[in-house]
């Protein structure tokens, strides 16, 4: 069974196409992110989620009475999952006087004491309480965490390679990374904690996908046939596109059963990387060569001088 | 020129044999058990089981073995009703020892004998509290600068030097006196007992003035001693409730992480948080075989009151007080230099060194009780008002050898253990900066049991679709990529169990993340294969090439993918790191199989073939 193997096909002669498409999706990404911005999740934000268990179903409207009336406000209450289950979601609450955060660890004890006098049966399965200190660490450890990865990546290609292919792969992961976030934006899904840890394995698997075809790239360039830069990068895409095709499809496959099958908590991390993978493919083929391509990587580059006599031998 | 050295087959076969052995231990699954230990640490005997299976028979609850693992018993249940059941019948009717409820893997004996373990379960998928903490420290640095501002005006009074005024300007005491010749006698007096303080004089025109400044280090170990004390205060409540294995660890320098597997109730734990303790010292009116007979007799001596000691014997206090808890400065173990036992060193505040020099003056040769009391809230009655269970405890007995104040030593055989306890206890009883919770999460237990059925169903279903796709697009090659595969979970499985990592929800992502990136490796040489053998290869060299000239690119592919799952470790907390702990065992692991491992498959069938003209790929 063969698909896509070596093909022959002008990648970078549409470079133009993929550029403005590329372009396009991040300016619209990040006019997403600027004007709307992150649904931020409770990890982020502090405050506190509780979903409650009922034996029987429970009426949304009866528990948010029942709450508003005890003087909590700004409640979001709905179902989780089935009838039986209400989550209750409770904003981080902040002092009107000075502004300054009201962390209440004991909320969801005193909710369930509430919930309880309406209908006996009524248990917690899940509560989280994230102080208002902690959510902004996670920031600040989190940008970090994207910084670092980055700059470990940049400092190994440069070593491996060169220079340019280090700005060519991290020109691809920032796309991907801004793609993928633009799309938790636009859709407003909820960014938690393990979308973070998703975006970063995101970093990951692009990075793979745009190293195999620099390998490549670094390969062909090596073999010193007589070829231009653009056609050595094209026949290196064309080569390796099967490979990254299957890839990604088995990647995909897993993928599709962690979102269905994986149950909620693991829905925004099974969805980010999907999306970050689907982006990460096209951007090993258009955006990371196409980057190099423009900061003028040329066959010398590439070959280390003191073995340049060696490597005339080779050619036939 | 495909074929492997035996030694390498042998080497594979027992990297291969390991992890099929080591990841055997998750197949037998888990049950619940209670665990019993006894209060005073001692091992738990043949006699306490039988007393344990009575019990458990005359309450008519099914229990299927009961076993003696370390210094503790423990007994399975085949449901968590019985086990629930046996817990609270325990916990009522064996007194002097603790019982817990927990989750034990059915791992049989001959494997752990071998180091054989099951992977531990985080608490997304066996339910349970997550707490972290976070010490007052600011509230810890005011105590202590205003317990040193009380004792250096106290330790001017005694010598009778005069002053103007005391009062902390920042991190700095400022003492003012009236002259300078009290500035130096004050210095000379006091420099020594005030070590966490460095002086110096201020003296121009009519300011005279001593400065003690607390130095860095000083505010660093009070910082230490606020975060330990906390920690062995949250232990020792912790170990009250009856949770196994819970996890108290140190986060940073303010913070401490509290993990309680299997608790529902996040009141209770809560209500740990809120407890108080103090301490009193008292003299004692009798103790030892009088004790027990005047409470054989039910006959409380006059101004006296009952106490327990930590081991159970009956002992009598009298009422009077003579020093508190918030008197008490400090308490450390220590070894006394002469005898060369462990005793333990007590500071009091100069209030209750007073005290204590007035009593020990007239009570040389008699005996002196310390009773720790605790206060730990349980739950608000129908009025709304809060009801409290206090432990009253003697944790101290010991007889006077001399007139002390404050500073003395106490002696009585103790193990190292012990006087490490009993040191920390008093310093428990002692004034403790508050702890704030500032992140929760609970799981209750059905959660974390469908969190594992969608967990292992998601990774069995992403690798049957991996493996019908692989045996469908490379037929042979696609069967040896399959073995691959599957090796590479077992192994991966295997790690987790060795290495003692702590298998969560986004940890098993990971695994289905790595499962579908490890057959990466064998399509880069599979594909690379298929390349040499359309550019005119013989089918031997073929495969020679394909995993040569794949090998590069598999490394580099990979070694990028594991700087971002190491930056993921350093920088995650909980969840994430558990995500990356798989993830990086996944690549190495991936690593071996799909280019060693799988390679010697195709060694073996395709090596000896010198006429091979093609291959299913």
């Amino acid at each position: 069974m063969k698909i896509l193997h070596n093909i022959k096909y002008d990648f970078m002669g549409h470079r133009k196409v993929a550029m403005v498409l590329s372009l396009t999706l991040i300016l619209i990404a990040l006019g997403s992110l600027f004007t709307r911005g992150l649904n931020f999740g409770l990890d982020f934000t502090g405050g506190t989620v509780v979903v409650v268990n009922f034996d029987e179903a429970a009426s949304v409207p009866a528990v948010r009475e029942s709450l508003e009336v005890a003087g909590y406000n700004k409640l979001v209450v709905k179902n989780f999952g089935s009838s039986q289950d209400v989550e209750i979601i409770v904003p981080q609450q902040v002092d009107a006087e000075t502004g300054v955060a009201i962390d209440n660890a004991k909320l969801s004890n005193d909710m369930l004491e509430l919930l309880k006098k309406m209908d006996a049966s009524a248990q917690i399965t899940k509560a989280d309480f994230v102080g208002s200190q902690v959510g902004a660490e996670l920031v600040e450890q989190g940008s970090l965490a994207l910084l670092y990865a980055m700059m470990g990546i940049l400092i190994y290609v440069t070593i491996r390679f060169e220079w340019r292919f280090s700005l060519g792969a991290i020109a691809a992961l920032v796309h991907d990374v801004v793609i993928t976030a633009g799309v938790f934006s636009i859709w407003q899904v909820e960014f938690d904690l393990t979308v973070l840890a998703a975006l970063l394995a995101v970093i990951g698997y692009s990075l793979n996908d745009t190293i195999v075809v620099f390998d490549r790239i670094r390969e062909n360039f090596r073999k010193g046939r007589k070829a231009t830069t653009e056609e050595v990068i094209n026949n290196s895409i064309g080569q390796t596109l099967s490979r990254t095709v299957i890839t990604s499809f088995t990647t995909i496959l897993v993928l599709m059963a962690l979102f269905i099958l994986g149950g909620d908590l693991i829905h925004g991390f099974a969805f980010a990387l999907l999306v970050g993978v689907l982006v990460g493919t096209y951007s090993s083929i258009f955006v990371a060569s196409t980057t190099t391509l423009a900061l003028g990587i040329s066959r010398e580059d590439l070959i280390p001088v003191e073995k340049e006599g060696a490597n005339l031998d080779h050619i036939p | 020129m495909n074929r492997y050295p035996l030694w390498k087959y042998v080497l594979i076969l027992v990297i291969v044999a390991m992890g099929v052995l080591y990841a055997l231990p998750n197949i037998y699954g888990q049950s619940p058990v209670v665990q019993i230990k006894a209060k005073d640490d001692a091992a738990v005997t043949e006699s306490t089981l039988d007393k344990v299976k009575s019990l458990l028979n005359d309450g008519e609850i099914a229990h299927d073995q009961v076993v003696i693992d370390g210094d503790t018993a423990v007994v399975k249940f085949s449901n968590l009703d019985n086990q629930r059941e046996a817990q609270d019948l325990l916990k009522k009717q064996l007194n002097g020892f603790d019982t817990a409820m927990n989750l034990k893997p059915n791992v049989p004996e001959w494997l752990e004998n071998l180091g054989g373990s099951a992977m531990n379960l985080g608490l997304d998928l066996r339910g349970g509290v997550h707490f972290l903490l976070e010490v007052d420290m600011v509230e810890a640095t005011a105590n202590k600068k205003k317990q040193l501002r009380s004792d250096l005006t106290a330790a001017l009074i005694k010598q009778k030097i005069p002053k103007k005024k005391i009062l902390w300007e920042g991190d700095s005491l400022v003492v003012g006196f009236r002259t300078a010749a009290d500035v130096n006698k004050a210095l000379d007096l006091i420099e020594d007992d005030f070590t966490e303080l460095t002086f110096s004089e201020n003296i121009s025109g009519d300011t005279f003035e001593l400065k003690g400044l607390l130095s860095e280090q000083s505010l660093r170990s009070i910082k230490e001693n606020a975060l330990e004390q906390n920690l062995i205060t949250l232990r020792s409540r912790v170990n009250e409730v009856g949770v196994a294995e819970p996890i108290i660890q140190q986060q940073g320098l303010e913070r401490i992480v509290v993990q309680l597997p299997g608790v529902q109730d996040t009141t209770v734990a809560k209500n740990i948080l809120d407890a108080t303790a103090t301490l009193e010292y008292r003299a004692t009116e009798i103790h030892g075989a009088a004790a027990l007979q005047a409470h054989a007799s039910g006959r409380t001596p006059p101004g006296s009151t009952l106490y327990f000691e930590s081991t159970g014997e009956p002992i009598y206090l009298k009422n009077r007080v003579i020093a508190t808890g918030n008197q008490l400065i400090g308490a450390e173990a220590t070894i006394d230099q002469q005898t060369g036992q462990h005793a333990v060193n007590v500071q009091l505040n100069s209030m209750g060194a007073n005290r204590m020099l007035e009593f020990t003056k007239n009570n040389v040769g008699n005996f002196m009780g310390v009773v720790f009391k605790e206060r730990v809230p349980i739950a608000k009655n129908e009025a709304g008002e809060m009801q409290y269970r206090s432990k009253e405890e003697v944790i101290s007995n010991a007889s006077i050898n001399g007139v002390f104040s404050n500073r003395f030593r106490t002696t009585g055989g103790f193990t190292q253990k012990e006087a490490n306890d009993l040191a920390l206890l008093l310093r428990a009883g002692a004034l403790a900066a508050p702890v704030q919770i500032v992140e929760e999460r609970t799981i209750g237990p059905s959660l974390g049991q469908d969190n594992i059925d969608a967990g292992v169903l998601s990774v069995q279903i992403g690798l049957a679709m991996v493996l019908v796709f692989m045996l469908i697009y490379y037929r042979m090659f696609g069967l040896i990529a399959n073995i691959a595969l599957t090796i590479n979970v077992i192994l991966m499985v295997a790690c987790l169990s060795l290495f003692g990592a702590t298998l969560t929800l986004p940890g098993i992502a990971g695994i289905v993340l790595t499962v579908g990136m490890a057959v990466d490796a064998n399509v880069l040489i599979f594909e690379r294969i298929k390349e040499e053998l359309r550019d005119g290869n013989t089918v031997q060299g073929s495969i020679k090439s394909g995993y040569e000239k794949a090998f590069s690119t598999i490394a580099d592919a990979n070694v990028t993918t594991l700087i971002a799952a190491v930056v993921l470790f350093a920088f995650g907390t909980g969840p994430i790191k558990g995500f990356a702990v798989t993830l990086s065992i996944g690549i190495m692991t991936s690593m071996f199989t799909a280019i060693v491992l799988s390679r010697a498959i195709v060694n073996l069938i395709y090596g000896r073939k010198k006429r091979l003209k093609s291959i299913a790929i």
